[in-house]
């Protein structure tokens, strides 16, 4: 755990690192933009799984929505990795230790692992259930997982700034 | 006399009250960023039909399928934002404030639009004529505009607001 503590430590030292935690607005320029990145992967994503649970868009076919949804999920995902990554870097340390942060990313671990498993368990059989007929549990599930797990990131995004303590 | 708007709302009954629990406003906070994310979601599904860059196979009517599940969200975030305009009220005088509001409404007007101008195009055609076109790329940006300024006062404070 020390030395996860001193590279850290070092990653504070980088200059993009003290660009972020010593400039007036970047961290809150960078900030902005994390935030509206986010809503639009949530936002993807919520499609997505809306479909999956049979909630809505069912007269479009599951591979349709999937090609339309996932590269602006993924571009938005990367836009809110580096500026998260930015922040990151400015309290590298302080954040190793948030809860609210470690609870996110642990969230965000599992969200990876359903998808995982959706993509190539799940998702093999899609032509069986891609348009006019009831989605198996297994994707439903996969589907409403999903919608749980990226309010509870975004609510503890939220509160991470609550739980930094100098 | 009350010396600032935001101020007086702050000290209202129902401000505090909302404040009082720490969790709740930081939690409607989270539920307007994330309506905000469909909102913004939709309109660029909805947008890459009309500009016919869609992968998809579908028609320009269907996107209309958004278009009930966008106004919920919009609810939602409408909903959430007039309570924290209570829980957790912001200054007229802070511009990124005022430039949201500003955008949030033209964007809205641009939201209500695009339907009547996607009607237009009965033919089901995959593209939109020019009007449905800038009247998309304009609700786009105007929601993006508006996203940003919503966590951009820092800056607008620096900057005098």
């Amino acid at each position: 755990m020390k030395a996860l503590t001193e590279f850290l430590h070092w990653v504070e030292t980088t200059p993009l690192a003290l660009f972020v935690s010593q400039s007036t607005y970047g961290f809150s320029a960078i900030d902005m933009f994390h935030i509206a990145a986010v809503s639009v992967v949530f936002g993807m994503i919520a499609v997505l799984d809306l479909r999956l649970t049979g909630m809505a868009f069912t007269d479009f076919s599951v591979t349709d929505l999937t090609r339309q949804v996932l590269p602006w999920t993924w571009a938005a995902f990367a836009v809110a990795a580096i500026t998260g990554g930015l922040m990151f870097s400015g309290q590298a340390v302080k954040y190793s230790v948030n809860f609210a942060f470690l609870a996110k990313i642990a969230l965000m671990a599992l969200a990876g692992l359903n998808v995982l498993v959706f993509h190539f368990i799940t998702y093999r059989g899609v032509a069986k259930w891609d348009r006019g007929v009831p989605v198996p549990w297994a994707a439903k599930f996969a589907g409403a997982l999903s919608l749980v797990i990226w309010i509870a990131v975004a609510a503890y995004g939220r509160f991470t700034a609550y739980y930094m303590f100098p | 006399m009350m010396a600032e708007l935001s101020q007086w709302v702050g000290s209202l009954p129902i401000s505090l009250a909302m404040r009082r629990i720490t969790w709740f406003v930081p939690m409607l906070q989270t539920l307007h960023i994330l309506s905000i994310g469909f909102v913004l979601s939709s309109i660029i599904m909805i947008d890459l039909r009309v500009w016919g860059v869609s992968r998809s196979g579908t028609a320009i009517t269907r996107s209309e399928r958004f278009m009930p599940w966008m106004w919920t969200a919009l609810a939602v975030a409408t909903l959430t934002g007039i309570a924290l305009m209570f829980g957790a009220p912001r200054s007229w005088r802070d511009g990124a404030f005022v430039a949201k509001l500003y955008m949030m409404t033209a964007a809205t007007v641009a939201t209500m639009a695009l339907p009547i101008m996607l009607r237009r195009n009965e033919c089901g055609g995959k593209d939109a004529g020019v009007p449905a076109r800038l009247v998309g790329i304009a609700a786009l940006a105007l929601w993006l505009g508006a996203t940003l300024a919503g966590r951009g006062r820092w800056i607008a404070g620096a900057l005098g607001g």
